[in-house]
């Protein structure tokens, strides 16, 4: 991600790099456009055989459509992007690295935006399919848990103290909280089970070669977006984490060049 | 660390035996709540019972999990308080200077936390079964329940509270950390109880075998990251 950016725009963020903000001037280089293009591409692809191409399904009719963008939300959001902030807070509490703290976030913020999405495109079928927008199916039920799981990760980032005590306790949070959503999520099945039997099953139906390669075109552009818009999140916070480092040392040099020596120390007393 | 947890969780009670929070503050407010409840759920509705064809009140059938939700919504005050008793003066700061064991502190505002967690839910339980007037079918599962939701809502309880210790946001962070988190437990102890006061008993020990695992999960998670979380709180 970070060897083949352009010279004038991002110079590989690490937590050892602490190059000048003119090195970091645009959130985007040559690799996010392209993955910003093949984003658009394949969202296109999806539509013309979401929408178009792929035939209705016999039981549940058109609204099957909206699982080729209502499934693969829920994969890039549970499996891939909170996955990615468990993995970041590990090693940031291992090597307290701002690189891994700012890409656990970020992953964070753009999981629980998918998590909403999945949320919404889930009970827009639940109403044609059950006729009710919401049911305490398992999956929806846990879902809908995680959701307020992951703002409150959010929150906890949002927190105003020391921004160092602060990334401690959002990276264990976020190593919590991945066990959370699989306690949430079997806890939820269970106790569902007892009551009532399996819901329908997308996954039981007979999938159309159309149908299937509309399900793996929402997988890919909804991939590529989560990537797109992850990397450009991230460099925003990189470029506020820079900033707020900066915007110290201005003031510090101001003040120094302003008080002298000796006027900074009566000046500090 | 079992020194130092008897030393946190005895000045912990002490404070609360002098300040008589719990007594005068959270508890009332668990009642109020059970009564409250009285004013969402009709309470001359009846419907059949999930196990018999013994046909109930809607608020006797929903005892079990009426009376969790208020233990809950009265726990998190508690946990809350926990806190609030360590906000002034840097107190956390000043207990990791005086050497105290991190592990030690969790520990010890857990037990703090979970003794008055029983006795709220000694006179919380009293009131819905006055109130809402359940049968009792099985009171061991009932004390297993009782003991291992305590532990589960003091342990996960701590560990979250200190997340948002040191803040000015820390009233209103805490229960949207927790509340998530703690839903399983919820869902564990209402099924346990319902088992416990309605029957059959087997359906309600696998979920009080949940309850503990969620506890001794807890109970190793806090230990193992109250060093982190205290740090520079």
């Amino acid at each position: 991600m970070t060897t083949e950016m352009s010279p004038e725009s991002v110079s590989g963020p690490s937590s050892t790099d602490q190059s000048g903000p003119e090195s970091f001037s645009t959130t985007a280089s040559k690799v996010t456009t392209v993955l910003g293009w093949l984003s658009l591409a394949s969202i296109a692809a999806l539509l013309a055989f979401g929408l178009l191409i792929s035939p209705p399904e016999i039981s549940q009719g058109e609204s099957v459509r909206l699982f080729y963008i209502h499934v693969p939300s829920a994969i890039v959001c549970l499996y891939i992007a909170f996955s990615i902030t468990f993995v970041g807070s590990v090693i940031y509490l291992r090597k307290q690295s701002v690189f891994w703290d700012l890409v656990a976030g970020a992953s964070a913020e753009v999981g629980v935006v998918f998590l909403g999405f999945t949320l919404a495109t889930g009970m827009l079928w639940g109403k044609p399919t059950w006729g009710t927008y919401w049911t305490w199916d398992p999956r929806l039920t846990s879902t809908a848990v995680s959701f307020v799981l992951y703002l409150g990760y959010l929150a906890v980032r949002r927190l105003d103290m020391d921004p160092v005590a602060r990334s401690k306790r959002a990276a264990i949070l976020g190593i919590i909280s991945f066990a959370n959503l699989i306690i949430i999520r079997y806890s939820v099945a269970w106790w569902r089970s007892l009551h009532q039997g399996t819901t329908l099953d997308p996954r039981d139906t007979q999938l159309d070669d159309s149908m299937l390669v509309s399900f793996f075109l929402g997988l890919v552009a909804l991939s590529l977006t989560f990537a797109w818009l992850v990397i450009h999140r991230f460099r925003v916070a990189w470029l506020e984490h820079q900033l707020e480092a900066q915007q110290l040392e201005v003031a510090i040099a101001e003040r120094t060049a302003s008080a002298g020596p000796t006027g900074l120390a009566a000046g500090g007393a | 660390m079992i020194r130092h947890a008897k030393l946190i969780a005895a000045k912990d009670l002490r404070i609360e035996v002098s300040s008589k929070v719990l007594t005068a503050q959270i508890l009332p407010f668990g009642v109020l709540v059970l009564v409250l409840f009285g004013f969402g759920i009709p309470p001359d509705r009846r419907v059949l019972g999930t196990d018999t064809d013994v046909s109930r009140s809607l608020l006797e059938q929903a005892a079990p999990g009426l009376f969790w939700l208020a233990v809950l919504f009265s726990a998190l005050l508690a946990i809350n308080r926990s806190f609030a008793i360590e906000s002034a003066d840097g107190n956390l700061d000043a207990l990791r200077l005086a050497g105290f064991d991190p592990g030690g502190v969790f520990l010890g505002k857990s037990l703090a936390v979970a003794a008055e967690l029983i006795v709220l839910e000694l006179v919380v339980g009293l009131g819905a079964f006055l109130l809402y007037g359940p049968p009792l079918n099985d009171v061991v599962l009932l004390v297993a329940t009782v003991t291992l939701t305590t532990g589960a809502l003091a342990f996960a309880g701590i560990l979250y509270g200190a997340l948002g210790a040191g803040s000015r946001l820390r009233d209103t962070l805490v229960p949207l950390l927790v509340l998530p988190v703690l839903a399983p437990v919820l869902l564990a102890a209402t099924r346990a109880t319902e088992s416990a006061l309605f029957g059959p008993s087997s359906d309600g020990w696998a979920w009080v075998g949940f309850l503990g695992a969620f506890s001794l999960l807890y109970l190793g998670a806090g230990i193992l990251s109250f060093g982190s979380l205290l740090e520079e709180s």
